[in-house]
């Protein structure tokens, strides 16, 4: 079965996505067939969605220019699923707690940008996540914290603070599962939950 | 859940770290700014990052003298009024003035090309900082080395501060068209080629096998447009800096807003047709041809 993947790519950590997205779909003996979304129009035909670390004001900017934005909120109201990671989970929030982000609400919780400081004090860890065996291996840069949690489910903490969530279809992490070889957060987000069935529905 | 997370095993400025940052600005357009007032647009307009100095390389030029990195109250300064990453430049060699940038709070430090080198032979170790580093390259094996010393991002030289796109455009062809023929080599004659570049040969095999750098690669130097930017992005480059393009520009809010929109359209003719329209003067700039040999930038430091 081939999944039609859309990784939102105004702007960010585009190939990334795409090749973790693949990893995550070949493991499943499925075939992800990668839309880079730039422009309105596209949104509509995919099945998933990724929306990737970057910069989430100018994320958040050429979103709403390009009028991809509406059609993101349209996907989730679908009940299809999204993986939203670092600048993602700030523009899929409900509360981005800044005016410079607009922000789509479709993870209802708060977030504080930057709120490890600067560049400098970006790290990696070793995170335990619900619903994985094994800790996750995490990569934190200029990385945003969850302030409070609506109605979603958290999924992880650091030093007690949520980081990663879900609501719904939306998984959002303040972290970057795409860094690294290990595909196993893309798995959580659309293959190895109730969004899994979303997923093998397609079919 | 559990909340057994081990803050013992927090590691921070690993190549992982580093190079990853460098890849949250893809797709994205860096911006050259003096002071807060010029940071302020720069973010408003969609910069993913701005890039503090004390003059942009236009006045640098005109200016002569010894070009140093900016007072750090003035990176301080931007710092405190833009959420996005604040960069900053250092002297080729300059350890102390790296140290400085990082210890005053920079994101990321431009080892440039743009300031007097302050190290005739060695350039900066990279890999002793916790943060990452963009170093400029005319070609391939540059690139390579800038890449074994530690840094997480290369950008083309150019020219800068000349307006003209031309060197970036030359620059951005050597990197690419060096890989290309490193991918149809054997391995012996990649390692011959390593040998004749000065290039490290593990960094050569693996550009060979990933079919480009390790690294974010953007461009730089002479971008003055939101067409010079597309052109860039046409070549492969990952995104963008420009230095005196937004701020030398007759309308920067007009200048920054269509390069930024540029990036994101440029395979599209159409919309960039619409986006380069009406947005003022570009930056006047002098053409690289007619630039006397000892006033340009991009041989120091190779």
């Amino acid at each position: 079965m081939t999944i039609r993947a859309g990784v939102v790519a105004v702007q960010g950590d585009v190939s990334e996505h795409a090749d973790a997205i693949r990893r995550a779909a070949a493991s499943h003996d499925e075939t992800a067939d990668v839309v880079e979304i730039r422009h309105s129009g596209a949104v509509p035909d995919c099945d998933i969605l990724l929306l990737p670390g970057g910069e989430s004001t100018t994320i958040s900017r050429l979103l709403r220019d390009e009028g991809i934005a509406p059609e993101i909120t349209e996907h989730v109201a679908a009940g299809k699923p999204v993986l939203a990671t670092c600048a993602g989970l700030i523009v899929a929030s409900t509360d981005p707690n800044d005016d410079r982000v607009d922000s789509l609400g479709l993870i209802d919780v708060t977030v504080e940008r930057n709120a490890f400081g600067r560049q400098k004090d970006s790290f990696e860890a070793p995170l335990d996540v619900t619903g994985l065996d094994e800790p996750f291996p995490a990569v934190f840069i200029r990385a945003p914290l969850i302030d409070s949690v609506g109605d979603a489910e958290v999924l992880a903490e650091w030093d007690g603070r949520p980081v990663a969530v879900r609501d719904g279809p939306v998984v959002g992490t303040s972290f970057h599962p795409e860094l690294t070889d290990d595909a196993r957060i893309h798995d959580l987000a659309f293959f190895e939950s109730e969004v899994a069935n979303v997923v093998s529905d397609l079919g | 859940m559990t909340d057994e997370t081990d803050l013992e095993e927090l590691r921070r400025g690993t190549e992982l770290v580093k190079r990853g940052f460098a890849k949250m600005q893809k797709g994205g357009v860096i911006m050259d700014v003096v002071n807060r007032e010029q940071a302020r647009i720069a973010e408003d307009v969609g910069a993913v990052a701005v890039m503090n100095l004390e003059a942009v390389p236009a006045d640098i030029r005109k200016r002569g003298g010894v070009a140093r990195m900016a007072d750090p109250a003035s990176l301080r300064e931007v710092i405190d009024e833009v959420s996005i990453p604040v960069m900053g430049k250092a002297r080729i060699g300059h350890t102390k003035e790296a140290q400085i940038l990082e210890a005053t709070g920079a994101d990321m430090i431009d080892e440039s090309e743009v300031l007097t080198p302050a190290d005739d032979k060695y350039h900066i170790d990279k890999r002793d900082f916790t943060s990452p580093f963009v170093c400029g390259a005319r070609n391939l094996g540059e690139a390579l080395r800038r890449i074994d010393e530690g840094a997480a991002m290369i950008r083309t030289k150019g020219e800068a501060g000349t307006g003209d796109v031309n060197q970036a455009v030359h620059h951005q062809r050597n990197i690419k068209s060096a890989i290309r023929k490193l991918e149809g080599m054997s391995h012996e004659e990649r390692e011959a080629w390593a040998r004749e570049n000065d290039a490290p040969a593990d960094l050569v095999h693996e550009t060979a096998e990933m079919g480009r750098l390790p690294v974010v690669n953007f461009a730089a130097g002479g971008i003055a447009t939101p067409a010079d930017a597309a052109l860039m992005m046409h070549h492969g480059c990952d995104g963008i800096f420009v230095g005196s393009g937004i701020f030398g520009a007759e309308d920067p809010e007009a200048m920054g807003t269509a390069i930024v929109e540029a990036v994101n359209n440029w395979d599209d003719p159409e919309t960039l047709a619409e986006i380069a329209s009406n947005i003022g003067e570009g930056m006047k700039g002098d053409a690289n041809v007619d630039l006397p040999e000892e006033e340009k930038m991009q041989g120091r430091g190779v």
